[in-house]
């Protein structure tokens, strides 16, 4: 292979050899001599009043230096729990502290926190802190907090967190509807989930007392705004942190956050001038870590005689859980923008209302609104396409935004950089033998019998990238979307690329050896992948919404951009010819026209670093750093379909078939991107399917570990096919979009319409997610109209089920075939 | 307690307290920390090793219950500097991303491979997906998972250099 084709090659990762063999290191595995271990109480009630806490049994038990409660530590805070989103103006945002000082708020508010010499000591000393509590009524029900009949923040005075509008043309809005030859509702319930990565949250600070500051390692996704966050939060020097994120074992969103026990640990052992340690136990990794989902979305689409969408109207309700995380108010934005799909509509209203809950705060999960937006206008499409009469890929295509239309300014004023929505469909519906399922499925309805095929399908944009910069200050987004990366010839000819994005398992280092090398024209073993570490790499914006590829991933480019043009420069000089008159080729520069003249790019690095002889206006070494802001989100997209069985007997449903085809624009390694792929889908399928963080009415979590969580192992999920297009992004000279939420974008509303359309013929029209035996079997039921819905009540109490004696996909009258529900 | 556990080919004595996981043992007292805790419902299999010839969660064996016994972790997979066959499998095959549920991963397949040689059962995609049950991954969707161990399994190992080959879908 010569290396002007790494890019597009199935390069294995060179992250693998550690991670197989135990030698990789995540958080927990880091031997921190001397370490405290730190553990927490927290809050059995979702809602109650602290009238006393009392620690001297727990500071007298064996093992234990130290037990805090928020009073004792008020001294550490120069600032409460940062948001970095505050969506308005007037936000509503509760002073928030890693202790809970006088109420708590959620089951799993940490209210006090023992240090002892051995986690099994502090563990067994929480036991022994006793802490009165005067119960409060719990609020899990969201249109319950919109009528703030418990105010869960008295100073608030209410439990709203913000409205938010997307303000745009309401007239035109009104009229689409007025003009309508169909319209469809639809109200659909995206439940709690549980991020659940496989590596709980762990922290280690380590303190230099005499001159080093406080070294933070965390499993985080972003140890640059940690740091700057833990500053802020703290009062402790920006200078005086190092954060570092060692091998970190999955994140999908959760990991992207400040939270208590970090602040903790660094407040603690920087004062204590000893180190402090907490691990997370899995059963509090399903209270203490941020929850994901969480809304009820109303939208009503409008259309003309043919289906062509002339209007989309959407009302959403956003559980922000206890308190505001990080970026928790808004999530709920970042969907905002997509329940226009991918099709071309002319007018489009948006309004959200965030409301405070007694549960788990809620953040960026894997997709991060965008999922949730994309299942809305996706279940809504298949219900036109029943309004109209016409086959759910029909009234597609009559509503795609066609591939001549790119760029294309939506509705909301952004512009969609390139796809080919058409072509994504028909490889996907080609794929998946679509005509010929149709045929079976007519064929057995004909037959008659208790097991029934649906064939759903989901058309979708994920938008990513999470930059530019002055677009997200629109949003009131506090940080930037840019990206740094340098790019460092050594002496020896080898390449050092340092880079703010920070992975936790996308094999970062593989794919940025691999741009590194195409474009130096070097090998990838020779480039060395640095990151992760703020003393290493202290500029970064980390990793999320799909970000890395498109704005990390093109810094580095660039900057080997500008390597180049110095090193051409330095060339130039040493083969006396003019600058102009050099290709570089296969890490080799050549004089056009003069074969013999050539230098290669490792001996311009040796001069660069010699500095004997370089041209009078250069500078020695040969090094770049870029910061790329870039000039818009990247639009990925693509089609899924998926194939079901459902049993209307029993309930059950199987996955027969899923085929998806994502276009994220180029593929630096189709081996990664297919992984991700795999991943994401299943984690929508996952939502569709299986997941759901229920609580009872009194706020206890009820699904609060692996056991009760239905997490889906290789038995639940099926072999997936992948089919892909590439249509590159304009925007960037590698021509990528990025693909790591693509796959649970848009796989949920693909199952589930699967299932409908299994079902339609039973007059279902709605599906409450997860559809789970009993989701299904009480549709179908409540289709026959014999009642059955109203199991649900008695066996499970839901908190995202605003209304609990119905399933959650409840449509609105003019839908209904016979007036169904 | 007193205990003598042969790991990865080496006796270790260790005192522990009674209530000792197998899984503390390893990674606090013997420092071998590529096993993993996941979870605290013996769900998760992150911390699957091989307890005389077997694979066990462990998380659910006590430290002293191992006592005389022989242990492998991830540790012992690699000899000689070169990865174990079902490691090759897993790179070649992209059957991890984060690497987390990895080294359980692995402990479970090999152990799975074993018991179907012994058995003379030749293992399907089915099979490898159900003898994986006990071991849960978050990042691959288990799709590259299962095309690792079945690719182990046929003895497909060792055909990729540092550009896989294999295209797609699993077989």
């Amino acid at each position: 292979m010569s290396t002007t084709d790494v890019i597009g090659s199935r390069r294995l990762r060179r992250e693998d050899p550690a991670l197989l063999t135990g030698e990789g290191r995540y958080t927990d595995d880091l031997p921190i001599p001397g370490a405290l271990h730190m553990a927490l109480v927290r809050s059995p009630f979702a809602h109650a009043r602290i009238t006393a806490i009392d620690t001297t049994e727990a500071a007298a038990a064996p093992g234990v230096r130290a037990v805090y409660t928020a009073a004792d530590l008020e001294h550490l805070w120069a600032n409460p729990m940062p948001c970095a989103w505050p969506v308005t103006d007037d936000m509503r945002n509760p002073a928030h502290y890693p202790l809970a000082k006088d109420k708590v708020a959620y089951v799993g508010d940490a209210v006090a926190l023992v240090l002892a010499e051995s986690n099994a000591a502090a563990r067994d000393a929480v036991e022994l802190v006793d802490v009165d509590y005067d119960p409060l009524e719990a609020v899990i029900d969201l249109e319950d907090a919109l009528s703030d009949r418990v105010v869960i923040h008295e100073d608030l005075g209410t439990n709203v967190s913000y409205r938010w509008d997307l303000e745009l043309d309401e007239d035109a809005v009104q009229a689409a509807f007025d003009g309508a030859a169909h319209t469809v509702s639809g109200r659909f319930v995206q439940q709690r989930l549980l991020p659940m990565a496989m590596e709980p949250r762990a922290v280690a600070a380590v303190p230099a007392p005499f001159g080093g500051g406080v070294t933070l390692y965390s499993a985080t996704q972003v140890p640059h705004i940690l740091k700057v966050m833990a500053a802020v939060t703290t009062g402790i020097s920006e200078a005086d942190i190092r954060v570092v994120a060692p091998s970190v074992g999955g994140g999908f969103g959760s990991k992207l956050n400040v939270y208590a026990e970090e602040l903790l640990a660094l407040a603690l052992a920087n004062e204590r001038k000893e180190p402090v340690r907490w691990v997370e136990e899995r059963g509090e990794n399903a209270q203490a870590t941020i929850h994901g989902r969480g809304q009820i979305q109303e939208i009503d689409l409008a259309a003309d005689a043919d289906g062509k969408v002339t209007g989309v109207r959407v009302r959403l309700i956003g559980d922000m859980g206890a308190y505001l995380q990080l970026v928790t108010p808004g999530i709920p934005l970042l969907g905002a923008f997509l329940y226009c799909g991918v099709y071309d509509v002319p007018a489009f209203s948006f309004t959200c209302t965030s409301v405070f809950t007694t549960m788990t705060p809620t953040d960026a999960y894997r997709g991060a609104g965008r999922p949730e937006a994309t299942y809305a206008i996706e279940r809504a499409m298949d219900l036109l396409a029943a309004e109209v009469g016409v086959d759910p890929a029909e009234i597609r295509r009559r509503n795609y935004i066609t591939k001549d239309k790119f760029p294309y300014t939506a509705v909301t004023g952004l512009e969609y950089d390139s796809g080919d929505h058409e072509g994504a469909a028909a490889i996907a519906l080609d794929l998946a033998g679509y005509e010929a399922l149709r045929s079976e499925q007519a064929e057995r309805r004909a037959a008659g019998g208790t097991k029934h095929l649906g064939i759903g399908m989901s058309s979708y944009f994920e938008m990513c990238g999470l930059a530019p910069s002055r677009v997200l200050a629109s949003l009131n987004y506090s940080a930037g979307g840019w990206e740094s990366a340098t790019v460092r010839m050594l002496p020896t000819g080898k390449v050092e690329v340092v880079s703010g994005a920070t992975p936790h398992g996308q094999g970062h280092e593989t794919s940025w050896s691999m741009i590194v090398a195409e474009r130096l024209g070097v090998s990838p073993d020779d480039v060395e992948v640095l990151h992760s570490d703020t003393a290493i790499s202290p500029h970064g914006m980390d990793t999320y919404g799909s970000r890395s590829l498109p704005v990390g991933g093109v810094a580095i480019a660039m900057a080997c951009d500008r390597v180049i043009d110095k090193a051409r420069q330095i060339a130039a000089h040493q083969l006396e010819a003019a600058a102009g008159d050099l290709e570089l080729s296969g890490g080799v520069f050549r004089v056009k026209g003069s074969p013999d003249k050539e230098m290669p790019l490792a001996a311009v690095a040796f001069e660069a670093f010699t500095a004997h002889d370089l041209p009078d206006d250069l500078e020695p070494t040969l090094e770049a750093q870029v910061t790329y802001d870039p000039p818009n989100f990247s639009w990925p997209f693509g089609t899924h379909v998926c194939v079901v069985e459902v049993d209307e007997e029993t309930g059950a449903v199987e996955v027969r078939d899923y085929v998806a085809v994502d276009d994220c624009g180029t593929q630096i390694n189709p081996m990664i991107v297919e992984g991700q792929v795999h991943g994401g889908i299943v984690q929508g399928l996952a939502q569709a399917l299986f997941e759901e963080a229920v609580f009872d009415a009194d706020g206890n979590p009820q699904a609060a570990s692996l056991a009760e969580y239905l997490v889906p192992a290789a038995p639940d999920v099926p072999s997936l096919r992948l089919g892909h297009s590439v249509t590159p992004s304009p925007t960037n000279s590698l021509g990528v979009k990025g693909v790591g939420e693509a796959g649970t974008i848009g796989a949920a509303s693909t199952v589930i319409n699967a299932i409908v359309d299994a079902l339609s013929h039973l007059g279902v029209t709605e599906m409450r997610m997860p559809a789970s035996p009993l989701h299904v079997w009480e549709a179908i039921q409540a289709a026959r109209g014999t009642g059955g819905e109203g199991l649900v009540a008695e066996i499970a109490t839901d908190t995202a089920g605003a209304d609990r004696d119905a399933p959650s996909d409840t449509l609105s009258p003019q839908t209904q075939p016979g007036g169904g529900a | 307690m007193r205990v003598t556990v042969t790991v990865n080919g080496v006796a270790r004595d260790a005192d522990v307290e009674p209530r000792t996981l197998l899984v503390h043992l390893l990674r606090e007292t013997l420092g071998l920390t590529g096993t993993n805790v996941g979870c605290d419902t013996t769900s998760c299999g992150a911390c699957t090793i091989h307890l005389d010839g077997r694979s066990v969660k462990s998380c659910t064996v006590l430290a002293v219950q191992a006592d005389g016994s022989d242990v492998t972790t991830i540790e012992g997979m690699a000899t000689g500097g070169e990865l174990h066959p079902m490691q090759r499998a897993f790179m070649e095959n992209h059957g991890l991303q984060c690497g987390y549920c990895t080294p359980g991963m692995v402990m479970a397949s090999t152990a799975l491979i074993a018991e179907a040689e012994a058995d003379g059962t030749t293992l399907d995609e089915r099979a490898v997906r159900e003898g994986l049950e006990g071991n849960l991954c978050r990042c691959t969707g288990y799709q590259n998972i299962v095309a690792s161990v079945l690719a182990c399994a046929r003895g497909e190992v060792g055909n990729a250099t540092d550009v896989q080959v294999r295209q797609g879908a699993v077989a």
